[in-house]
């Protein structure tokens, strides 16, 4: 860890613009650290070339005093993000040595504020996972470690852009949260990181899962930081159908650190049984910080909540199955030949994708197929909006809703993998509000016993991302989570 | 007018029931910007989304959507203010994305009807199921190689109608009127070019047969038929292949059958096990199209005057009978050029000549010469011309016809040629009377013979004087000046 590698990014912006280094010294500096951390296995594809040449770019423009609003600050770009000219995998064999030829509207966004891309980030196989354990291109390794000095996940399917963030390598990253994918690696890599309302960032160019629930989101180690990243990620875009066409608030201007009188919603289902004693303390903790700062606490029910994770484990594979019948190898990615073209599918896609994919595909076209559509998809969609139902009304009593953001720290790799079930449990808190569509955010509270960090979520209205933005920031100061993953100590001492 | 088939079991009736596809005429596909344009480069037309790129997403095409509610009305359909596009998942080469997106359960536009004509004068409805919005798959080309198969993706994404009638067509005949009646709607709308052969229209009918008041027997579904006439072809065939397996004791199967017009047959196309399951959904890439009735009306108010409207307009504005006025709206250009053929405070009478010279003289040169109207040598205005001339007496109509001859062949207006060739009608009584006289004094003996009672031959004086006059005598003139010197 070097000092520029431990920057905000909003410090590193003040730098910048004091002259106190350069973008190409603040990138160079990231790519070392990179360099040192490639244990890791937080990026499929690094791009220290391209990065150089812009932050070089974003030199230049700052010396002619046209800095974009994130110039010469370098980051991890999830590789689900089609990027031009850069391979885009999705983790998936099926993608391996995809070149796109054109840029997501997410990337371009932040490129034209002058952002600098370190690499491709790793992830679950197409964003399926929560332990970033299905890559093709190997697992991630979280940069917290245990006392048993067991490999830990980093989380997923954002694994490699949360790790990366936490291990001081990039500055902040991108994510997808389909269920969870940004929230849980956030609270499991001692981060902060925020979904948006579904339609606030264009998922144009962004590799597919579930498409009515994906929705792009950033990792941080600051709630501002993350405030900047999604100010210059969000907007309207003709290119996406399920992208609101609504004006994008002034996100760092929420951070007031006022929650006098703001009311917080305290969920009694997510008070699941068998909840560890200390993801519940650390729940009463948040409860209490924001109690002292001046917010009231409103217990509130959101009956629904326990049908949530069997909802979305039929929604996400319906859409995700017909969404993955494009790699079929006829096009481009990856082909193996056969006999005819039946064959040639499926040598294809048995050869190109994961366990995990092909047990949600399976899953998924089951779900939709003549006989069961009606008694999983169509009922999956009635209680998904019975979900969403829950949420406006408990809105009626609250502003924003507090909760844990996953029912433990990060596990050791291997810990969750025989039983699927048990993996799912993962996004028990997370996948509620992916469902209804609404705003979440994690950020780093405490540590649990093994000095692994914990997160609490934050749950906003739609389009309300401004309020989860104030309440997190207020979380944060009194949280004052200064703890730092064992090897950032180690390199620090 | 149902047609019924003698068998051996007694008779039986035809049941048909047909799906059109009929490719929207839009500059751009439906859910991407890149173009339609008919006959271009292999995979020279396909954007990033008809190719199902990763991270590709469709958004709807609003013109097409305008030219669905369009036709929607045309066909006296409801339009629905909600539909929702759906995907219909299978996997083949040419389509990209894995799927189709179509309409499903909530389609754009719900009930209507199409009256189509039968040939004996009648008409009959046949009532529309729904219209809904999908898009095209690419195309397979086999041909190409010893052992690959080619893709061309120019179609796919383009977007189509596919219109459903109910069973409620009787026959071959029928089917052919509402074909015909279909194209005919589409392209008075200009909302689908109606070329079969270019395959922007295509027709799959569904079959079976009956005996009469019986349930609806089990059908076949045709595909592959790509013209009136195949559609007729195909009806016939596969009516005396059902008939036939029925009356040996077997059962239809429903399934797909493909009309091979080389053989003149159906056979069929995919067996029981390769049935799809299509596993439709709605598209989470796009919201559920709302259509306000104001956009509806908006877009009424755009229709142009449909063939039924039409039709009866000029069977009741100008007197025409039910079949001139069929033959003058069968093409939207041909009835234009029609109403500017009738000359200026033309009652019925003028109105019927106008038909009868568009319908028997101009068509009937134009089809000996294979010229589409577009490329006439007569203007409509020139046509005017010469039934002016015909009207006010200027020329018989006999002279007119070797005007119009002359008309055809040089491009010149009738006035011109009648100047230029002396074909006045001639009205002046002294220079007729002058014919008659000679007429009269050349054929003494015939004049006895009228005389005492052969009043047949007066047919003949005319003639004479008509050939002495070289046809531009006015034949009421010279009527009357025989009758009073005869």
């Amino acid at each position: 860890m070097t000092d520029l590698t431990n920057l905000t990014i909003s410090d590193a912006l003040k730098g910048l613009d004091a002259k106190d280094f350069t973008a190409v010294e603040l990138t160079q500096a990231h790519i070392d650290a990179g360099e040192a951390a490639k244990g890791l296995n937080a990026y499929i594809t690094e791009t220290p070339e391209l990065a150089i040449e812009q932050a070089k770019a974003s030199d230049a423009r700052r010396a002619a005093g046209k800095a974009g609003a994130l110039d010469g600050i370098p980051l991890a770009i999830k590789d689900l993000f089609c990027t031009d000219g850069v391979q885009t995998t999705a983790a998936s064999h099926i993608l391996e040595g995809f070149v796109p030829q054109y840029e997501s509207t997410v990337t371009a966004n932040l490129f034209a504020d002058g952002a600098v891309m370190l690499g491709k980030a790793n992830l679950d196989e197409f964003a399926m996972g929560s332990a970033n354990t299905t890559s093709y291109f190997g697992n991630v390794i979280n940069p917290w470690t245990r006392e048993d000095g067991k490999d830990l996940v980093p989380g997923g399917s954002s694994g490699g852009s949360a790790a990366a963030v936490a291990a001081r390598i990039a500055m902040g990253a991108t994510g997808t949260d389909t269920g969870g994918s940004i929230r849980q690696p956030a609270a499991f890599c001692g981060i902060s990181g925020i979904k948006p309302t579904y339609g606030r960032c264009s998922r144009w160019g962004t590799v597919a899962f579930a498409s009515s629930l994906d929705q792009a989101g950033t990792f941080a180690r600051s709630v501002e930081d993350n405030a900047l990243l999604l100010q210059s990620m969000s907007g309207f875009d003709p290119k996406d159908s399920t992208s609101a066409d609504i004006a994008v608030p002034d996100f760092a201007g929420a951070l007031t650190g006022d929650v006098k009188g703001l009311r917080v919603g305290i969920p009694k289902e997510y008070k699941v049984e068998g909840m560890p004693a200390e993801i519940e303390k650390l729940w009463e903790d948040g409860i209490a910080m924001l109690k002292d700062a001046g917010a009231q606490i409103v217990d509130i029910s959101l009956p629904h909540t326990k049908y949530a994770l069997p909802t979305y484990y039929i929604i996400a594979p319906a859409e995700c199955s017909s969404n993955l019948a494009r790699y079929d190898g006829v096009r481009f990615g990856q082909r193996v030949e056969g006999e005819d073209l039946n064959e040639m599918y499926s040598k294809t896609r048995a050869e190109g994708f994961g366990d995990e994919v092909k047990r949600r595909i399976m899953i998924g076209t089951y779900a939709l197929s003549a006989g069961y559509y009606d008694a999983y998809y169509i009922k999956a969609q009635k209680v998904r909006r019975l979900i969403a139902q829950d949420f406006d009304k408990a809105y009626e009593q609250c502003d924003v809703i507090l909760t844990p953001t996953a029912p433990s720290a990060a596990f050791a790799i291997g810990e969750n993998e025989g039983d699927p079930i048990k993996m799912y449990l993962n996004d028990v808190f997370t996948v509620p509000a992916s469902l209804a569509g609404l705003p979440g955010m994690s950020i780093p509270t405490g540590l649990d016993a093994n000095g692994l960090p914990l997160g609490m979520q934050i749950l906003g209205k739609a389009w309300d991302e401004e309020t989860v933005f104030r309440t997190a920031f207020a979380l944060e100061k009194a949280a004052n989570f200064t703890a730092l993953p064992q090897s950032i100590v180690r390199q620090a001492a | 007018m149902a047609k019924l088939i003698q068998g051996e079991s007694g008779e039986w009736e035809i049941v048909i029931g047909m799906e059109v596809h009929a490719q929207v005429i839009a500059n751009s596909k439906l859910f991407s910007g890149a173009s339609t344009q008919f006959g271009a480069k292999p995979n020279s037309q396909v954007s990033l989304v008809d190719a199902a790129m990763p991270g590709m997403l469709p958004v709807l095409n609003e013109f097409v959507v305008e030219q669905a509610i369009k036709t929607g009305l045309g066909i006296n359909s409801v339009i629905n203010n909600t539909s929702v596009f759906a995907r219909k998942n299978y996997f083949y080469a040419d389509l990209p994305q894995g799927y189709q997106i179509s309409q499903f359960d909530q389609p754009i536009v719900g009930e209507g009807v199409i009256e189509i004509d039968l040939e004996d004068g009648t008409t009959k409805d046949i009532r529309v199921e729904r219209l809904h919005l999908e898009q095209d798959a690419g195309k397979s080309m086999h041909d190409q190689h010893p052992t690959k198969s080619f893709v061309d993706l120019n179609r796919s994404g383009c977007a189509l109608m596919e219109i459903v009638s109910y069973p409620d067509i009787r026959g071959p005949e029928e089917a052919a009127a509402y074909i015909s009646k279909l194209r005919m709607i589409l392209r008075y709308l200009g909302t689908c070019d109606g070329n079969m052969d270019e395959g922007s229209m295509r027709a799959d009918v569904n079959i079976s047969v009956r005996h009469p008041g019986d349930e609806l027997g089990t059908r076949a579904e045709i595909k592959n038929v790509n013209s009136v006439k195949a559609i007729q072809q195909a009806i016939d065939f596969e009516v005396a292949r059902q008939i036939e397996l029925i009356e040996d004791g077997g059962t239809v199967v429903q399934e797909t059958r493909l009309w091979d017009p080389v053989k003149m047959e159906t056979r069929s196309m995919r067996s029981k096990e390769e049935a799809h399951d299509y596993r439709y959904f709605p598209d989470p890439d796009l919201l559920p199209l709302h259509v306000s009735n104001d956009q509806i009306e908006s877009i009424r108010a755009t229709l142009p005057e449909l063939p039924d409207q039409k039709k009866h307009r000029f069977i009741g504005d100008y007197g025409l009978g039910v079949y001139d006025a069929s033959v003058l709206i069968a093409e939207q250009a041909r009835a234009d050029y029609y109403e500017s053929v009738i000359p200026d405070g033309a009652n019925d009478n003028d109105a019927k000549l106008a038909a009868n010279w568009v319908i028997n003289e101009l068509l009937g040169i134009l089809k000996k010469n294979e010229t589409p109207l577009s490329q006439s040598p007569v203007s409509a205005e020139s046509l005017a011309g010469l039934i002016t001339l015909i009207k006010d007496d200027t020329i018989s109509g006999k002279i007119a016809k070797d005007v119009f001859a002359e008309m055809y062949a040089t491009g010149k207006d009738a006035e011109t040629i009648v100047e230029e060739k002396g074909l006045k009608q001639v009205t002046d009584t002294g220079a007729i009377e002058a014919i008659v006289d000679e007429v009269i004094a050349e054929n003494q003996g015939q004049v006895e013979a009228y005389r005492s009672g052969k009043d047949k031959l007066f047919g003949f004086f005319v003639g004479q004087v008509m050939k002495k006059s070289q046809g531009k005598a006015n034949p009421g003139v010279v009527n009357s000046l025989l009758k009073e010197k005869l």
